[in-house]
């Protein structure tokens, strides 16, 4: 199963710019399908990001955020070639993460 | 006392006026048809417009429930709203023309 | 003009022979694609002499110095991504007789978006991108897409994506069928319909850079070159056809069937509008 989350992660100077495509249907709960049921509530609840060992951004969502969300972020720190770790838990339970390379 | 036949003439005077009050099945039948052909015409000219359906859906609606008068006014409306939308494709044959950048 | 009419009343008489009264209505108005370009460019151009002209591929972010702010940065991540990747997946994987995608295209399907639509002659009608898809999957034995989203939207956005940058090469062939089909694309962008009774132009050509509720309109000129899109609107992806479907509608009209010819027509004449524009596709609109 290709990964959900997409990273792209930059390390300059003194801080690292961060983006992220996280492909999940955010569905809010509210919406209701061609046939007039409700489509069930489906969204992010959680995403950190991890590095070093530390946790350098958490965001907590929820049914306002769009479908396939994209976050754009900076921490101080950070050098090319390090680990950036991204988890997200949904509020169904499930769950994905992924490594990826500071460029 | 009133005699049987001067209570059928009484009747019989009674029920035209209550043809003229209430829309016949007849009337709606016919209303309905008419709003059908030109609703087919304008989406065989690739121009219907959805408020035609809805009002021809409801008219058709109303017969079946039996409320007459509502059918016969939900089917003036489609048709009113077809010819609309036939004038509209009649008159865009030409008029397209003179939108076109120059 | 004098160099059109020797070819043109030739066509005219051959009309005339195979179909009566035609070559009345042809002298009367001559189907010249070529000048309507010249026209057609030269208006936009000079209604904004400030936008480069290879820039009106970006639509409504060509016309709003803040959208495009906005697009730029998204630009850097696009909301198209995914699909691209199941678009290439799809496209590389074979049909159950063994053949894919790339052998009904020339040049396997790489870098040819940007000559669609083109006029088959063979067929006798426009053939979209979309169109030469489900051409290619009912042909192999497999079942076409929808023609508006999910699948078609993702090999269509990946075939896109190889011919981003490429100018559009769309050709109208001095054959009386297909300057027929580019005429009734051409009329059905200048008509009028709906209750709302707004033509395409009356958005695109008359109000481009302008606001209808709270969308900035994009400009006629260059509007195929990004398609198919990601449309917040949608979240999700949408071809060319859920783009005209959703119009009607939004005009009160009710949408044609997804494979229509006069789809097909006015992408045909939108795109000849834009030859010489590159494609900017797949794109991300609000």
């Amino acid at each position: 199963m290709p990964s959900t989350i997409r990273v792209r992660a930059s390390a300059g100077a003194e801080q690292t710019d961060v983006q992220s495509l996280i492909q999940h249907p955010m569905d809010s709960g509210y919406v209701k399908d061609a046939k007039g049921e409700l489509i069930p509530a489906h969204y992010i609840e959680t995403v950190t990001f991890e590095h070093g060992g530390k946790v350098v951004f958490t965001a907590f969502w929820g049914p306002a955020v769009s479908k396939d969300p994209y976050l754009k972020f900076k921490f101080s720190g950070g050098k090319k070639g390090d680990d950036l770790k991204v988890t997200w838990t949904d509020n169904l339970g499930k769950t994905d993460s992924s490594v990826s390379k500071l460029g | 006392m009133v005699s049987a036949f001067a209570r059928t003439a009484l009747v019989a005077l009674l029920l035209p006026a209550s043809a003229v009050l209430a829309a016949s099945a007849q009337e709606t039948k016919e209303a309905y048809s008419a709003a059908k052909a030109l609703s087919d015409k304008a989406a065989a000219n690739k121009n219907q417009w959805p408020a035609t359906l809805t009002a021809l859906a409801a008219a058709k609606a109303a017969i079946e429930a039996g409320r007459h008068d509502e059918a016969l006014s939900k089917a003036k409306e489609a048709e009113a709203l077809a010819r609309a939308s036939i004038e509209q494709t009649e008159r865009e044959k030409t008029a397209w023309k003179d939108a076109v950048i120059r | 003009m004098k160099a059109l009419l020797a070819p043109a009343a030739g066509l005219a008489l051959a009309l005339s022979i195979a179909i009566p009264g035609i070559a009345d209505a042809w002298a009367a108005e001559m189907v010249d694609p070529k000048a309507d370009l010249k026209t057609f460019q030269a208006y936009f151009y000079e209604k904004f002499p400030n936008v480069k002209h290879e820039d009106f591929v970006n639509g409504p972010y060509s016309m709003d110095e803040g959208m495009r702010k906005q697009w730029e940065e998204k630009e850097e991540f696009p909301p198209y991504d995914f699909a691209i990747e199941k678009g290439k997946e799809l496209f590389e994987t074979p049909f159950k007789n063994g053949k894919t995608f790339a052998d009904c295209f020339e040049n396997g399907g790489i870098g040819v978006r940007q000559n669609f639509p083109r006029f088959d002659l063979k067929l006798g009608e426009v053939v979209t991108l979309e169109y030469a898809v489900n051409r290619c999957l009912t042909e192999n034995g497999e079942t076409p897409y929808s023609y508006v989203k999910d699948e078609m939207a993702a090999v269509t956005a990946y075939m896109a994506s190889t011919s981003r940058g490429k100018p559009f090469a769309i050709d109208v062939p001095n054959d009386p069928r297909a300057l027929a089909a580019y005429e009734a694309g051409k009329q059905y962008f200048y008509t009028r319909r709906g209750q709302l009774n707004f033509s395409c132009a009356s958005c695109h050509v008359q109000n481009p850079g302008n606001r209808i509720r709270a969308e900035v309109l994009a400009p006629a000129l260059g509007i195929t070159a990004a398609l198919p899109i990601y449309r917040s609107e949608w979240g999700g992806m949408g071809t060319a056809t859920r783009r005209y479907m959703s119009c009607n509608s939004q005009v009160r009209g009710t949408p044609l069937a997804p494979d229509d010819e006069l789809y097909r027509d006015v992408d045909y004449f939108l795109s000849f509008m834009s030859n010489g524009l590159p494609i900017s596709g797949p794109g991300a609109r609000p």
